[in-house]
């Protein structure tokens, strides 16, 4: 075999260069994104179940999930606040026209702000329908608002699952924008969030 | 004159006799208003509340001397809701309260007795879906101004001694077995306490 040519910039060469979160955003961020996806999936699929025992059971899954999520929500932003995230390299900035960088920001408020509003909506519907919440069937939690059907069902109902269509919107704009860096700019904004070990040496 | 005061002295003596032999006492009316029948049970491990919203009762002791009396309770199966469309499309179905043979569970007394300070303790048989079981239930009665009284209790029942979630539903992790049900009855007319 002839000699190895010089490695070449690769995305993962560029990776090595690229500033990453730490491991406590990064689990948190995969966590929240795999229940907030399954938690999504399941509310859509139970609500057209029929009355039956598995539609009870999905029903309090998701709100267990839901408390989980707020809880470690409270918990991630804490986090953030207190860890800065690394900055944006310059080659990412490059790739990223005003409108994308004012995009990037809104979308991250909009989604911490969802990441409580789904949840609390939910909670509260559920509270407002007259089933409290007991967390993992162990917890009782207090209701968040006085049992009145009417109004949850006319005004709380509605704002959960508004809220979490307008989640799951910005979280596939999320996954499409970080999908565009990836692929189309190539600049190893990925590799911020990737939790795969970094690659120490070429060779 | 004299005569007539007479025979109304007869008549009087004779009533006030037939009593004394035959103690009946006065029949209570309830107040349907002012009178609740809810029942607890735990889905999922959180206890969720229906109501009954119709029902009657028919008692007859005296508060003194409970231990001739009788209290008979109906209520109709089809009125049971949780205020949810959903579960209470459910309950008059076979698997539930099947209300299409079985529109009435009653209770119905066989001893009453009073264990003192308004308290009673009334044993009888309760009867769900067409399955009577023994019970005993306790009972607080106070008078709540003139010449009503309310008679308050719990009682707690395994739901499935009666089929009540049958099929599918006898899975106790989903709908516990224990239900508990809590009354209060307005009566108008029940003797003083």
């Amino acid at each position: 075999m002839p000699a190895e040519p010089l490695p070449t910039p690769s995305v993962g060469a560029v990776a090595l260069r690229e500033p990453r979160y730490g491991r406590v955003a990064m689990a948190l961020h995969w966590l929240l994104a795999a229940m907030i996806v399954g938690s999504l999936g399941v509310g859509l699929y139970m609500t057209g179940l029929p009355f039956s025992p598995q539609r009870l059971k999905l029903y309090s899954w998701h709100k267990w999930a839901g408390i989980t999520i707020l809880l470690l929500s409270a918990l991630r932003l804490l986090w953030r606040l207190t860890h800065r995230p690394p900055p944006l390299s310059a080659r990412v900035l490059a790739a990223m026209p005003a409108w994308q960088r004012a995009a990037h920001r809104i979308s991250h408020a909009l989604m911490y702000l969802l990441f409580f509003a789904v949840p609390l909506f939910g909670w509260a519907y559920s509270a407002g329908m007259g089933v409290p919440v007991v967390w993992f069937g162990l917890l009782p939690l207090p209701d968040l608002v006085a049992v009145d059907k009417d109004f949850a069902e006319a005004v709380l109902k509605p704002l959960h699952q508004r809220s979490a269509y307008l989640l799951a919107g910005v979280t596939l704009l999320h996954v499409a924008a970080a999908l565009k860096h990836h692929w189309i700019d190539r600049d190893g904004l990925l590799q911020r969030m990737w939790p795969a070990p970094r690659k120490e040496s070429a060779g | 004159m004299t005569t007539r005061l007479l025979w109304a002295g007869a008549t009087l003596l004779g009533l006030a006799l037939h009593a004394a032999a035959e103690p009946m006492p006065a029949t209570a009316k309830l107040v349907p208003e002012k009178s609740q029948i809810a029942f607890v049970s735990k889905q999922m491990g959180v206890p969720v509340e229906g109501s009954f919203k119709r029902f009657d009762a028919q008692v007859a002791f005296d508060p003194k001397k409970p231990e001739g009396g009788s209290v008979v309770l109906q209520i109709d199966t089809a009125s049971a809701g949780f205020g949810i469309p959903m579960s209470d499309a459910e309950l008059p179905k076979p698997t539930w309260f099947d209300t299409a043979h079985f529109p009435q569970a009653s209770f119905r007394s066989s001893a009453i007795k009073a264990l003192g300070e308004g308290r009673f303790e009334m044993a009888g048989k309760l009867t769900i879906k067409g399955v009577s079981k023994a019970v005993t239930v306790p009972v607080s009665i106070t008078s709540s101004g003139g010449a009503y009284a309310v008679a308050t209790g719990t009682l707690t029942i395994q739901r499935l001694d009666y089929k009540v979630g049958d099929g599918e539903w006898t899975d106790t992790s989903v709908v516990g077995n224990e239900v508990q049900v809590r009354f209060k009855l307005t009566l108008g007319g029940l003797g003083p306490l």
